[in-house]
């Protein structure tokens, strides 16, 4: 692998004090994430994977564990690793292309040419002075997907980004992010509770458990790109992926080398 | 409701203006039938008249100028120290636990009470009225920019930490475009504040100034120019407001909020 953007994470542990009594979240959770990768990390609710997507951005702290960036530990949040939360968070009072440059300077000639890079890139052209209450869900989402990849991240980490969109807007979403994939090979970590989502998208999947969050499989997707849905393969990963959520045995130790 | 969307802007005018118009012509004839005192309500015509021969003479334009001068002044001053210290407690938790229990404190003084000390400490002059007038505009700016700051959605102070805003661009970008709003009510009260201070202080001892105005009107018993004189203000006052509001519209277009 060439370029960067490798994610080592190694052995992170979070609790949360609630009501005077810590919780533990995240249990010793391992990862290694290879340059240009895609990765989803599935599992149900209150399985703290979105606490350990904003461990790796930097946005929280593991109580113990180390999280590494092309082998450099991560101090805080910053622009390699972009973050796509679940909703848009675009600011309102800007518009289309006021939000992409967000504190760049638009009149620059430098940020003008790379805007209106990202605005084709995720095929925006025409709203570019909309402003967000003008936008559908799924086009503000990918305002807010230009934005962070205006600033190169080596990493995307996106916390269940389309979980608020119908299913049409879902499919073209995880369709047009394939597409920014191939063609930025930027690595992903995506966090969902979508298992088509995860099996349309990913290399590998990381099967969750809750109470305490603990990774129970990792599983690799051998299926070549672009995916179809309803492909007896398809279906055959989609399987595996359910019945890996719904095991119960801790099945960690045989799916551990990969 | 449909009917509503019909109707043309001249219509809603003209119908918002029908109650006005029947008082006034009530007003009128009462007075001309004799049923109210000529010298305590002076028909509409009169009062017109009054205000047109003091239009004429450059009186009114003269005391309107000395007063809007007195409230830019004061509103400037107050206001400008409303706008920074909110903001400066609204951004920085120390400046909030040094200042704003003394503020609060403050602001539960009624300014009426005040103007006596006022008056006793900067004299009858420009001063203590400038000084009463900023006091006013100080409070509203104040508990608003300080409420507006803190009222920024933690969720986008995320987003400028993960792009890495910095500190000056998280205050000009986030901070200042969320307050806003809350920032302009702020500006309004502000204005409305200043503007009765002004006649406060005004009525209170001057020599020239729209209040001066109607105090010595009173004292001659010209009932009219007390009027013009009342009229006068609610003109100003209005017209202020309305400046606002048009900077709202202008500022604000990208709020998607329920309209009425």
């Amino acid at each position: 692998m060439s370029h960067a953007g490798g994610l080592n994470i190694l052995g992170v542990n979070k609790s949360f004090v609630h009501a005077s009594e810590a919780k533990l979240v995240l249990s010793d959770i391992s990862v290694i994430v290879k340059p240009g990768e895609f990765v989803t990390v599935i599992g149900p609710s209150g399985c703290g994977k979105s606490t350990l997507l904003k461990i790796v951005a930097g946005l929280e702290t593991s109580d113990a564990g180390a999280v590494e960036l092309n082998g450099q530990p991560i101090a805080g949040p910053s622009q390699d690793k972009g973050f796509i939360f679940q909703e848009h968070r675009l600011f309102p009072w800007l518009t289309v292309e006021q939000n992409i440059a967000a504190d760049l300077p638009l009149n620059k000639a430098e940020v003008r040419r790379k805007v209106d890079e990202m605005v084709r890139l995720v095929r925006l052209e025409g709203f570019e002075t909309s402003y967000p209450k003008q936008l559908s869900g799924g086009m503000a989402q990918r305002v807010a997907i230009g934005r962070t990849l205006l600033r190169n991240p080596q990493v995307l980490l996106l916390d269940e980004p389309f979980g608020a969109l119908d299913a049409f807007t879902r499919s073209h979403m995880q369709e047009s992010l394939l597409d920014i994939w191939r063609e930025n090979g930027t690595t992903m970590l995506l966090v969902t509770h979508d298992i088509d989502e995860a099996v349309f998208l990913s290399n590998r999947i990381v099967v969750m458990d809750a109470r305490p969050g603990r990774i129970k499989h990792l599983l690799s997707v051998d299926l070549p790109y672009p995916r179809s849905r309803i492909s007896p393969a398809f279906q055959e990963m989609r399987t595996l992926v359910l019945r890996a959520l719904a095991d119960k045995a801790d099945a960690r130790e045989e799916s551990w080398e990969i | 409701m449909n009917n509503r969307h019909h109707r043309s802007k001249r219509a809603l005018v003209l119908q918002g203006l029908i109650l006005p118009a029947m008082i006034l012509a009530a007003w009128q004839l009462s007075t001309q039938v004799g049923w109210a005192s000529e010298q305590l309500f002076p028909s509409p015509v009169s009062i017109f008249k009054d205000f047109y021969d003091m239009l004429q003479s450059g009186e009114l334009l003269h005391h309107l100028r000395v007063s809007v001068v007195r409230a830019a002044l004061g509103f400037l001053l107050g206001g400008a120290l409303g706008l920074l210290a909110g903001l400066l407690v609204g951004l920085f938790r120390r400046a909030e636990e040094l200042l704003d229990p003394t503020v609060q404190m403050l602001r539960t003084v009624p300014l009426l009470a005040i103007t006596p000390l006022f008056i006793l400490w900067f004299g009858f002059g420009e001063l203590s009225k400038v000084l009463l007038i900023a006091m006013g505009a100080f409070f509203p700016l104040y508990v608003n920019t300080f409420l507006g700051v803190r009222n920024v959605d933690s969720k986008l102070f995320d987003v400028a930490r993960v792009l890495e805003f910095s500190r000056y661009k998280q205050i000009t970008r986030l901070v200042i475009p969320a307050a806003l709003p809350q920032v302009l009510l702020g500006l309004r009260l502000s204005l409305s504040t200043a503007w009765l201070c002004l006649v406060v202080a005004e009525l209170m001892g001057a020599d020239q100034g729209v209040g001066y105005l109607i105090q010595d009107a009173r004292s001659f018993m010209r009932t009219g120019v007390v009027f013009v004189g009342i009229f006068i203000f609610a003109l100003v006052g209005k017209l202020s407001d309305s400046l606002v509001r048009v900077l709202e519209r202008k500022l604000l277009n990208w709020r998607d909020n329920y309209r009425g």
